[in-house]
């Protein structure tokens, strides 16, 4: 992975001492709150419901075990023991007291981790498939050119004081993982003409207004990937609304210029930026490039891993669900849950933390990754090694074999700690994994995406889950909003709302009320939640969500 | 006629801890609801409110939430305010049990 050079490691060294008297004022007086917000948002330090929030990048989703160390240490030290880690593959300390971050900021520094734009109307921390560098259906891996996008982006003078955040996300798979339809900049590794370049997606995301990014460009050389990510961000800049928060995002921007008229505009901003790029970044993703070669896989028997499959049926349903394809056969890509049923969807323990990073040092060639998923992924591990990290995590409560089943959920932290939400999510999210653990059918059901977000913004990426849930105030009472149909991956879709929300307490037996209907109408056990959905449309789920319309309608 | 006004107390959250707090008769701050200030006076919470809003070396964020009297004590109106006051629901950090 990438490591930090002199210039990284003095940069983010100045950047903290310049925060640190910044607290220092603030807490003396010097600086008032609205003088200090924009300078705490800039690190990435928020002031939640209960506490302060500091959201720490963990850029394309990757650390290595001392850095996972470090968070978990940084748990213990300054917080209540625990993380979150989010959809934008960072984690989040909930509870940290505002003259100790800076302290929290020097920790993270020395292991080359930081706070900087993870906040703020600027580029955000930059996702990519958290699969990447090891799957198996794999054009190319993403990360370097994340990276390079990274350090472009970090602190880019122009790009400060965006109309509102901005989004991107890197694929290098067919399969999308990384959501980069629903990003502001989605970029796809494709293959033309036996060249690999990038499909460039624009407009794309969710929130108040959701919609599905448009084709930029499809097929754009690698070596203008910089440029033309400047003119894409330049041209929003200049033509974002800045008059109205809700209309900023480029989404509407694209929307209401037309996709023809934006790329007019991109095409001739890149005309004139593209000879300033003369070389530089070219030599810099050459010095980028090598840090994320494969690591030196090791040969040995899977014979053990082959008796532990046919004779452990824990171990084998483990295996079936969240041990992926890897590029070399003999090793497997293993996804650790952190949605044991009735937890909170993203949280690890500081001795979760440990753990994991302990495996991943032994068995996972040092490597770790954050999933937009909220789950935390060892990409490299040798399949004799598999049964030891499954015994292992078996021992922590991180074994539950979940992946792509319903209570593998997405879920914002919500009202119970956001001070943006207008609801609760974790405890809805709690109580829809608990219930389907008790009936014993997430297994039968299958793949099932179910996203749950605490407000309009959609953190908990609603809107793409196959099954959605929108928790909004209603007149002082919880109420919960069911979206069907949504898509996340490279068949993006933006799911359809079925009708009246729920209270709390109607909700889960709405849902089991929607997954029985699910059962009963699918075409055999192979055909998803999804497919079926296609298949036979809106009308016979929001049937079973709302019986008593149907009761009315058969009546009339 | 005068327009109805709701009781209401003036809460903030600390500037070192973030955690919520709500200003007291004598424009000190408490963690304790129940020791908070009620204001039955427009005027007088349009007054409270400022005063609370310069005191920027200890609050954060201070605004106005609406209030129950009950028998038994103090009650928020909004299911927000409640869940600032008992803290998160998934985990037991020492507030809940206030």
């Amino acid at each position: 992975m990438y490591k930090y050079n002199d210039f990284d490691a003095g940069f983010v060294a100045e950047r903290n001492k310049q925060f640190r008297a910044q607290v220092q004022r603030r807490i003396s007086g010097a600086l008032s709150e609205d003088e200090f917000k924009p300078l705490r948002l800039m690190n990435g330090l928020y002031l939640q419901l209960h506490a302060y929030m500091l959201r720490v990048a963990v850029p394309y989703g990757t650390l290595n075990s001392g850095q996972m160390h470090q968070l978990a240490n940084i748990a213990q030290r300054w917080d209540k023991g625990y993380g979150h880690f989010t959809t934008r593959q960072n984690i989040q300390f909930n509870w940290p007291k505002l003259p100790d971050v800076p302290d929290i900021l020097d920790a993270l520094a020395e292991l080359e981790m930081h706070a900087i734009q993870t906040s703020g109307n600027t580029v955000r921390n930059v996702t990519a498939d958290h699969l990447s560098g090891a799957a198996a259906d794999e054009l190319e891996d993403p990360r370097p050119y994340a990276e390079l996008i990274r350090q472009w982006s970090t602190d880019h003078p122009e790009f400060q004081f965006l109309p509102r955040k901005f989004k991107i996300a890197v694929s290098g798979s067919a399969q999308d993982r990384a959501v980069t339809r629903a990003h502001d900049i989605g970029l796809r590794l494709v293959e033309k003409n036996g060249e690999t370049g990038f499909e460039v997606i624009v407009g794309g995301g969710l929130g108040r207004t959701p919609m599905i990014g448009k084709i930029l460009r499809a097929f754009l050389p690698k070596a203008d990937l910089l440029p033309y990510i400047e003119a894409t961000i330049s041209v929003w800049n200049l033509l974002g609304r800045r008059d109205n928060k809700y209309k900023s995002r480029i989404k509407i921007t694209v929307h209401e210029h037309g996709i023809d008229e934006i790329s007019k505009l991109v095409e001739a901003r890149f005309k004139e930026l593209r000879p300033s790029f003369n070389g530089a970044d070219q030599s810099l993703f050459d010095h980028i490039k090598p840090a994320f070669a494969a690591p030196a896989y090791k040969q040995h028997s899977t014979e053990l891993f082959e008796q532990n499959y046919s004779n452990d049926p824990v171990f084998r349903a483990w295996v079936d669900t969240n041990v992926m394809a890897h590029q070399n056969v003999d090793y497997g890509i293993a996804t650790i849950s952190l949605k044991a049923h009735g937890q909170t969807p993203g949280d690890a323990s500081a001795e979760q933390m440990h753990l994991i990073a302990d495996l991943a040092e032994r068995y996972g060639h040092d490597e770790i990754r954050i999933s937009h998923e909220q789950n935390i992924v060892l990409p490299h591990v040798h399949k004799s090694d598999l049964p030891a990290v499954h015994a292992s995590l078996k021992t922590a409560q991180l074994a539950t074999a979940n992946i792509g089943l319903i209570s593998d959920i997405i879920a914002c932290p919500g009202m119970d700690y956001c001070a943006l939400a207008t609801a609760r999510s974790i405890p809805i999210a709690q109580q829809i994994a608990t219930r389907f653990d008790e009936l014993k059918l997430e297994h039968d059901i299958g793949e099932l995406k179910l996203k749950i977000s605490g407000c309009i913004n959609a953190c908990g990426h609603h809107h793409v889950g196959h099954i959605g849930i929108l928790g909004l105030d209603r007149a002082g009472v919880e109420n919960y909003q069911i979206t069907l149909g949504g898509d996340a991956t490279e068949t993006a879709a933006i799911g359809q709302r079925t009708g009246p929300g729920f209270s709390a307490d109607d909700l889960l037996p709405a849902l089991e009320r929607l997954i029985t209907a699910y059962l009963d109408l699918r075409s055999e056990p192979k055909e998803t939640f999804l497919q079926t959905y296609r298949r036979v449309g809106a009308t016979p789920f929001k049937a079973a969500l709302y019986p008593e319309r149907a009761v009315r309608a058969n009546a009339a | 006629m005068a327009r109805s006004f709701s009781p209401k107390i003036v809460t903030a959250n600390a500037l070192i801890e973030g955690d919520v707090i709500y200003l007291c008769a004598d424009d000190t701050w408490t963690r304790d609801l129940q020791s908070a200030d009620v204001i039955t006076d427009e005027t007088d919470a349009d007054v409270r409110l400022i005063s609370a809003a310069s005191q920027t070396s200890v609050a954060v964020g201070v605004y106005l939430a609406d209030i129950e009297l009950h028998p038994d004590g103090l009650k928020t109106k909004h299911f927000r305010e409640e869940f600032r006051k008992l803290g998160p629901s998934n985990y037991f950090h020492g507030k809940q049990a206030g």
